[in-house]
């Protein structure tokens, strides 16, 4: 029973994770058909932000967020409108763009702070207990931010004329276009909130992990895992990917022990196995109705 | 006339002839590549080691080859080897075709440092390695002396040696541990990340873990890189463990130390944790790697010899940290290549091999001799025992790496106790001593 447990609550956890950084990723390339492959190291640099902000300025870890994510927000609309926007109708460039922007932050970052380990304090300390499987707070909170934002995104999506406007855009730009929706400007917003996502994912997650230049190469591998096993595009294929492949990952270490370090490669087989029997991913099909 | 103009010509081309020689005399170096991962804390190491080598030596004219002193000068090569296998060989070749080093020193990850090793050999170029502990790196030179004859291991010793000081540690913890909480037989769970030099040792430690009147119940083998280990945690304390025997040379040491003192797991850490070696340790598990104990080479305020005092001072003062291991680049050149030159007056690499190999010197870490293997064979390996090498344990006891092994250590039971200066005794957790002493 116990062991059950272990699993579940270990899968909920690291799905979580992968929830958060898959559904921003979805988000941009759902509206705008731009594959940021910078995606993840936007949380790098949330991440980084934090730090300076609590170790080098002395503030508060929940200032330190509030500012990693305001600031990596508006650098996310820069990168935007300088180095995506113009050769947005070429989807190879952008790919291509997106890797040399990553690439960039990374070596800036190994500039600034070499790739020395460092790490943030938890916005929230100490652990508890569920039924004797010990739970970091800061995990707890992980998971609720993954539950809201996806309510978040729900109720923008469906409820508010913004949400009406991205979703008519992801349809057809050209008609969204022709109806009077400002299309370069939802994507220009629907990019802010995507890159805001990540940000925030670093926000919550960096805690619980180690800063250095390349640690957004491992969530970004999971994180197409995830989008591509769920169906491009689609935010529920992302949740419900994410989750799979957290469990995943959590069965691994808990039957297999000796083959912990294949945890990674096990969720990756897992994501091949789905798309040779399902090539579009879990919601491929039911997104491209929904458009 | 024609008779005198000759005899000043000739006597015009001796003198430009000898000014030239001269010339070139002095502006001679010697060229030692520094090679490691540059932008990471163990190829820091090894640049400040050299660096420090450099000046010490250049400070005192140089280094006398024959009748005269030829200025060290290094030659810093990034092998980012932790990211890219081929961008080391790449540092290597670049090295030794383009800056034509004579002598190259550290190297990290045997996984870099065996295609590196080819490149130098095939260059005929002393290569020192500081970092790298897989046995195969001397094993070749017995197998293939020829060829492999230019390496020597400069630090760490190698991984068997690595593994039976860490296992003489495993013994002390659990002989504490036995003693103090009255625990019958000690449980230990062995984390390994996921390398080539860890597989040696965790078969070795499946062996001596039972023969110390211990039990393994499980071995947990992470990602080097691994960011996320609670669920491994998880599975340890379910194991119901009370050591953890740690293999980590990896980041993964950083957010395993940190989440099982955050989650206050009830086992102790002991075995090698390379980054719990570092001062920045402390800040990187946000405080929560106290009690975690590692193998170490130097701590402040101990003392192998006469030598570790000024290293460390000065590496500390000069730097604002604690050396670790890859900061033997110093004793390297300082301490093994220095007077092998001196002594020969060469920089010829035959003639240094021969000289080195049978060499017996102190260096700041202990005293530095090479060994053979059981038929006699040259392996260029560094001897390891009382006497010689030993390395420490430590442990992180309130934001100090204090050393607490040798404690009057007995490598045989007729050998004399070895206590080095500056050693403390060993900490419980108090969240094992809540859990334990009832």
């Amino acid at each position: 029973m116990n062991l059950v447990l272990n699993i579940i609550i270990s899968g909920l956890i690291s799905g979580s994770v992968f929830a958060l950084l898959a559904i921003g990723f979805s988000l941009i390339f759902g509206v705008a058909r731009i594959v940021n492959i910078a995606h993840t190291a936007f949380y790098m640099v949330a991440a980084y932000c934090i730090y300076i902000v609590t170790h080098q300025m002395g503030f508060h870890p929940i200032w330190a967020m509030i500012a990693a994510i305001v600031l990596v927000t508006l650098l996310g609309i820069i990168c935007y409108k300088i180095f995506i926007n113009p050769i947005r109708e070429h989807e190879g460039a952008v790919l291509i763009a997106t890797i040399a922007l990553a690439m960039a932050f990374q070596e800036i970052m190994a500039l600034i702070f070499t790739g020395t380990y460092l790490s943030v304090p938890s916005l929230v300390k100490g652990y508890f207990l569920i039924l004797g499987v010990k739970v970091f707070y800061q995990q707890l909170l992980t998971f609720l931010v993954a539950m809201l934002i996806m309510a978040v995104l729900w109720v923008l999506l469906t409820k508010t004329k913004l949400g009406l406007a991205i979703r008519s855009t992801a349809q057809d730009r050209e008609v969204a276009n022709l109806m009077g929706i400002n299309e370069s400007q939802v994507a220009m917003m629907t990019m802010g909130a995507s890159v805001g996502l990540a940000a925030l994912t670093g926000a919550v997650v960096v805690p619980l992990t180690i800063l250095e230049p390349h640690m957004w190469m491992h969530p970004l591998i999971m994180m197409m895992a995830v989008v591509v096993l769920g169906g491009l595009g689609s935010l529920k294929g992302s949740f419900l990917g994410a989750y799979i492949l957290g469990f995943a990952e959590a069965l691994v270490v808990f039957l297999a022990p000796m083959g912990a370090f294949l945890k990674g490669s096990v969720a990756l087989s897992i994501m091949i196995l789905v798309l040779l029997i399902r090539p579009e991913g879990l919601f491929g099909v039911s997104f491209e109705e929904e458009r | 006339m024609e008779r005198w103009k000759r005899r000043i010509f000739i006597l015009a081309m001796g003198f430009l002839f000898a000014m030239a020689s001269f010339t070139v005399a002095l502006g001679q170096e010697i060229k030692i590549g520094v090679i490691g991962p540059m932008k990471f804390v163990q190829g820091i190491g090894h640049w400040n080691g050299a660096t420090m080598a450099a000046e010490e030596l250049n400070a005192k004219g140089g280094i006398q080859v024959g009748n005269q002193k030829m200025k060290v000068q290094i030659i810093q090569a990034d092998s980012n080897e932790f990211l890219n296998v081929t961008d080391a060989t790449n540092a290597m070749e670049r090295l030794i075709t383009k800056d034509k080093v004579h002598f190259v020193v550290g190297g990290f990850r045997t996984e870099a440092v065996l295609p590196m090793q080819d490149i130098a050999m095939e260059n005929k170029k002393i290569f020192i390695g500081v970092g790298a502990a897989h046995d195969e790196l001397c094993l070749r030179v017995a197998k293939n002396y020829n060829t492999y004859k230019y390496w020597f291991r400069g630090s760490p010793f190698n991984s068997s040696f690595l593994g039976r000081t860490s296992f003489i540690h495993l013994g002390t913890v659990g002989a504490i541990l036995k003693q103090s909480l009255n625990i019958p037989k000690v449980k230990v769970a062995i984390v390994a990340e996921k390398a080539e030099w860890t597989e040696p040792m965790i078969k070795a430690a499946e062996g001596a873990i039972p023969s110390m009147g211990m039990e393994t119940v499980g071995v947990w083998r992470p990602s080097p890189v691994a960011t996320d280990v609670t669920a491994e945690l998880s599975a340890i304390q379910r194991s119901e463990a009370q050591m953890i025997f740690t293999i980590f040379s990896s980041s993964v040491g950083i957010p395993f130390a940190r989440q099982a003192g955050e989650l206050k797991i009830p086992a102790v850490q002991v075995g090698i944790n390379v980054e719990a070696q570092k001062d920045g340790f402390w800040q990187a598990t946000q405080r929560m790697g106290n009690y975690v104990a590692t193998m170490n080479t130097y701590a402040r305020g101990v003392e192998y010899n006469e030598l570790t005092k000024p290293f460390v001072d000065t590496y500390v003062k000069r730097f604002g940290e604690t050396p670790t291991y890859t900061a033997d680049t110093y004793a390297a050149i300082v301490y093994t290549l220095a007077p092998a030159i001196e002594k020969l007056g060469t920089l010829d690499p035959d003639k240094l091999v021969a000289f080195m190999e049978n060499d017996v010197h102190k260096a700041p870490s202990g005293v530095v001799a090479y060994l053979k293997d059981a038929e006699g064979r040259h392996l260029h390996e560094l001897r390891w025992g009382p006497g010689y090498l030993t390395a420490l344990g430590v442990q992180w006891q309130d934001g100090e790496l204090k050393a607490f092994w040798p404690n009057k250590w007995k490598a045989v039971p007729e050998a004399p106790e070895i206590t080095y200066k500056g050693i403390v005794p060993y900490k419980i957790p108090p969240w094992m001593i809540e859990k334990y002493k009832k």
